[in-house]
């Protein structure tokens, strides 16, 4: 088990090495530098910006350096937002995006969890194809679309909720909703068919012929074997979420860390776009590892193999 | 004399699928007294398991019961709410499956699932529900049971699980016990261990058992009583002497034919059974056999054969019973 | 005997009943269930499934609308007519209006027009177009990269396939959006200058940006599939009867066709089935952030984009490429379960 750990950190350890590496040269190789766009900026300004950043040393040299200071935990200087670090940045805007993520992560859990297990429990039924019609579109749907949806429909039409900024618990709904969406039909969908799954299998039937009861059967002996796949999406979850926190935290004008990195795109400013890259995939490497080990705690086959 | 336990009358089960309706049982009717051992052997898909499944309330979705009574130590089966059902279950009756690997949930202990069943059935505290498992392991013949108890169902072989199987079985003292297959799914030297246990725990206990098999190498040695079963029919029924040396119905009579035996000369081969088994969907509306059967008459395709009477303790299904005494019966005219 | 005296079917009996049947009179009882072959089965249960069949019509009909129906149209997507900005749906410009007091015939603005007077019907029809060719076109390029290298490396094994696996677990564990949006960034300027350059003019017509949402897909998305061939493979190659064959002495090359690959073709189609609207989504999600296909080629994503600025006015720009962009996600999403449930073999029951 020890053993297994510290092969899966190490891996996820190298994961961010090798996206590290990967961002920093193909930022390098878009053609021109962050300052040029500036017109207002002359050559020997521009030159000395350059030297400033250290833009004017060879590549493997800043290579070199930046791979240096991130090691220390430095993600450097922001271009654009100037005289701010990009851990600065992080810092303020980092705990809003995970607020609201981590909100529409136990929205989708206590939304797909159960209504899986009940769709599961009503198969064939009316009840079921219901949930079933649902998810699917659920599924259909992007973010993006239903955020710019929401946001017409409830925020300009009825204008029952506010449309800007997460100021008091009503500005929270709309954002939420629209990145929990695809997560909870997701879930649905994996709950429901894995339930399936589980509750055909030989144990189950062993459980009955115990004289089990439903409730028990279904708490006891199905739901942990059920749950296996849904631990699984977890990892791709975070990453859905952080897709759609781009988007949705830019329509909804939302102080967190996706809407910086998409308005460090559109700006070129590129330590910061290596700053989020480097931490958003940290968190999404970091999360698909500790997912691995927790899998092997709960489903003890695995330990062997 | 011994009491009776089991009282299965007419039954009749279909599993109602998109392709139609799969009459699995057609009129099963069978009793057990308290200490009977029962072989039901047949094909797969002749409906012995489902019979079996049907006395524990275990009938898989689509299935159905259509018709019949089910009498089960003073329960009426068919008429029982699942909340009173459960109380049965794994307490008056149990079962053990044919496949050990996949019976145990893989995620609890051996002593999680063994004591789960004391605790629902009986009202012991932990400690000595924790006592009672490790006894029973004791019991079915597992070393180290202390160890075993903790231990999870992918750390035991195959052989070692289906003695928790059946150590879960028997963890209420069940006056029924119903073992599916239990040695199918098993190595051979490894089933013979299995049916030696049974066979003592069945001396100590004393109470009833269906053995379920296709081997009728188990039944002869286990089994008083044997059921033969074909396409959802008990085709014969009578005890195992009989059915070994006086087949009444030529199924039974094919399925003693292609049993290897130890005494006949070495270049003589074995007589399979031709054909494939009936599709239940469409049964014929003779002798389910009658496509099958070597000496089939023009009377077998189109009627049910009647109850034939060998013995008090023995019948059958078959048209050349009724021939024989047809014959017999206008020679005395 | 008395038995018998007293069945009252005994006495319907006659000697006849008793003679034996003939095989002819046997057989005509055993009713045989068609034996169908592997497409023929997946097929006519593709069929029984109605909504299947649903999202397939829905799928051919969007197919005519992206890539007939512009032809025949008589606006063109980049065309701009004067005076005819932000026209409300079935609504004429001034002058269209006079052309229809005179008698002419107008075909109408069936979703209005946009800021820039274009015909909105018609850059709805080419932005499906985009997304769909967009959808088809990276999918199919995941099923040849994923396929390959999961038949290499489970061809392979050892130390190869091991490296091979390593390099896709950590491609798996990168959330690719991020990456995909970087070098989304870092190919469009180069591909925009080398689309200037003599023999590459024709990625002109496509879009440097199209040509890069290619390169992204092809470099990124086919780590799934890279492991679903291979385990296919994988497990097939264990299998028994495989074994069996070459015991017989089949060629390697007969294992290949025979077994290896009906036996993965259920699940290669299902898998790039799937992998459309995933690259549907990608596709708008890229155009909607702003890093899809260029102006003025509208892609249902810089659609979608363009309207969130005057929703407030305008919503039906807004509502008609988001319908359009859910529907083609929901079709292709419910035919590739469709088809999963008819052709991969492993979900049968």
């Amino acid at each position: 088990m020890a053993k297994y750990i510290i092969k899966r950190v190490a891996m996820g350890i190298f994961s961010i090495f090798i996206v590290a590496t990967v961002t920093f040269f193909v930022m390098n190789l878009v053609p021109g530098g962050p300052f040029v766009a500036e017109k207002s900026i002359s050559a020997a300004a521009q030159q000395a910006l350059a030297e400033k950043y250290g833009l004017d040393k060879p590549l493997g040299v800043q290579y070199v350096n930046y791979m240096e200071s991130l090691l220390h935990g430095d993600l450097g200087l922001s271009l654009r937002q100037r005289g701010r670090t990009v851990n600065q940045i992080i810092a303020s805007k980092l705990p809003v995006s995970c607020r609201l993520a981590g909100i529409a992560v136990v929205v989708a859990l206590c939304v797909g969890i159960p209504l899986g297990c009940i769709s599961a429990y009503n198969r064939g039924k009316w009840l079921d194809n219901v949930i079933i019609v649902f998810a699917t579109c659920g599924i259909a749907i992007p973010s993006f679309i239903s955020s710019v949806l929401l946001l017409y429909q409830f925020g300009m039409n009825m204008k029952v909720l506010p449309t800007v900024g997460l100021n008091s618990a009503a500005a929270y709904i709309m954002p939420v909703t629209a990145l929990a969406i695809y997560p909870s039909a997701y879930i649905t969908r994996l709950m429901r068919s894995s339930l399936l799954d589980v509750m055909g299998q030989d144990y189950m039937r062993t459980a009955r012929a115990k004289g089990v009861s439903q409730f028990m059967i279904l708490f006891k002996h199905a739901l942990r074997n059920a749950i296996l796949p849904v631990i699984t999406y977890v990892g791709p979850m975070l990453a859905s979420l952080m897709t759609g926190s781009f988007v949705v935290e830019k329509i909804f004008s939302v102080p967190g860390l996706g809407r910086d990195f998409v308005s460090a795109i559109t700006n070129r400013d590129y330590t910061m776009i290596m700053g989020t890259t480097i931490l958003l995939s940290s968190m999404v490497i970091i999360a698909n590892v500790i997912v691995d080990i927790l899998y092997k705690i709960i489903d003890p086959r695995i330990k062997l193999q | 004399m011994s009491e009776k336990i089991l009282d299965i009358k007419e039954e009749r089960l279909s599993f109602f699928t998109p392709a139609g309706e799969v009459k699995a049982l057609n009129g099963v009717s069978f009793t057990m007294n308290q200490g009977d051992v029962l072989g039901v052997v047949g094909e797969s898909g002749s409906g012995k398991s489902v019979t079996a499944y049907s006395v524990m309330g275990l009938t898989a979705y689509p299935g159905k019961l259509v018709g019949g009574k089910v009498w089960f130590n003073g329960h009426e089966i068919e008429n029982m709410k699942e909340k009173d059902f459960r109380k049965i279950r794994g307490n008056e009756v149990s079962i053990i499956f044919q496949d050990p690997m996949t019976s145990l949930n893989p995620v609890y202990t051996i002593g999680n699932q063994i004591v789960e069943v004391i605790r629902l059935h009986t009202d012991k505290n932990k400690a000595d529900a924790w006592a009672r498992a490790k006894e029973l392991l004791e019991l079915v013949g597992i070393n180290e049971p202390e160890k075993r108890l903790k231990q999870y169902p992918h750390e035991l072989s195959g052989g070692m699980r289906q003695r928790v199987m059946i150590a879960i079985a028997l963890a209420c003292e069940p006056k029924l016990l119903i073992a599916d297959e239990p040695t199918t799914a098993l190595d051979v030297t490894i089933q013979a261990q299995i049916l030696e246990l049974m066979q003592d725990l069945r001396k100590k206990l004393g109470m009833s058992i269906i053995m379920i098999t296709h081997d009728l190498g188990v039944v002869a040695s286990m089994c008083e009583k044997i059921a033969v079963m074909y396409a959802g029919h008990i085709v014969e029924y009578g005890t195992t002497d009989e059915i070994f040396y006086q087949p009444g119905h030529e199924y039974t009579k094919g399925l003693i034919n292609s049993i290897p035996k130890l005494n006949t000369a070495e270049h003589e081969r074995l007589v399979p059974i031709e054909g494939t088994p009936v599709d239940l969907l469409n049964p014929p509306a003779g002798c389910p056999f009658a496509p099958r059967c070597k000496n089939c008459m023009k009377i077998c395709l189109s009627k049910m054969p009647p109850r034939t009477e060998l013995s008090d303790t023995h019948y059958t299904y078959c048209w050349l019973q009724q021939k024989a005494a047809f014959e017999k019966g206008e020679k005395a005219e | 005997m008395e038995n018998i005296k007293k069945n009252p079917l005994s006495l319907q009996l006659n000697a006849e009943d008793f003679l034996p049947a003939s095989n002819e009179e046997k057989q005509s009882l055993v009713v045989m269930r068609e034996s169908v072959n592997f497409w023929k089965d997946g097929i006519r249960r593709l069929k029984k499934n109605k909504i299947a069949m649903v999202s397939f019509v829905f799928i051919i009909a969007i197919a005519i609308f992206a890539y007939l129906l512009p032809a025949v149209w008589p606006y063109s997507y980049s065309e701009q007519m004067k005076g005819s900005n932000n026209l409300k749906p079935f609504e004429y410009s001034v002058s269209e209006q006079a052309r229809i007091d005179a008698g002419e015939k107008v075909f109408p603005h069936i979703l209005g027009t946009d800021r820039m007077g274009r015909d909105f019907a018609v850059r709805i029809m080419m932005g499906t177009r985009v997304s769909l060719s967009v959808g088809l076109i990276a999918s199919v390029l995941v099923l040849i990269i994923g396929a390959t290298y999961g038949a290499v490396a489970a061809f392979a094994g050892g130390w190869v396939d091991n490296i091979m696996m390593r390099i896709t677990d950590i491609l798996y564990t990168i959330p690719d959006i991020l990456l995909i949006i970087l070098l989304g960034m870092a190919l469009k300027d180069p591909l925009d200058k080398l689309s200037t350059q003599p023999g590459f003019k024709w990625m002109q017509t496509l879009g440097p940006n199209m040509i890069s949402i290619f390169i992204i897909f092809a470099l990124l998305y086919w780590v799934g599939m890279a492991r679903i061939v291979r385990s296919q493979i994988l497990i097939l190659k264990e299998s028994e009867y495989v074994t069996a064959a070459r015991a017989l002495g089949a060629s390697s090359g007969r294992i290949i066709k025979k077994h290896l690959l009906t036996n993965c073709i259920g699940t290669l189609i299902v898998t790039t089935t799937l992998q459309i609207p995933a690259s549907i989504f990608t596709e708008s999600y890229l155009s909607f952030i702003g890093l899809g296909v260029a102006a003025p080629l509208p892609s249902l994503g810089s659609l979608a984009t363009d309207a969130v600025k005057g929703m407030n006015t305008y919503p039906h720009l807004l509502i008609a490429p988001a319908l359009m962009i859910s529907v083609m996600i929901l079709v292709f999403n419910l035919f590739g379960d469709g088809l999963r449930d008819a052709f991969d073999p492993k979900l049968k029951n």
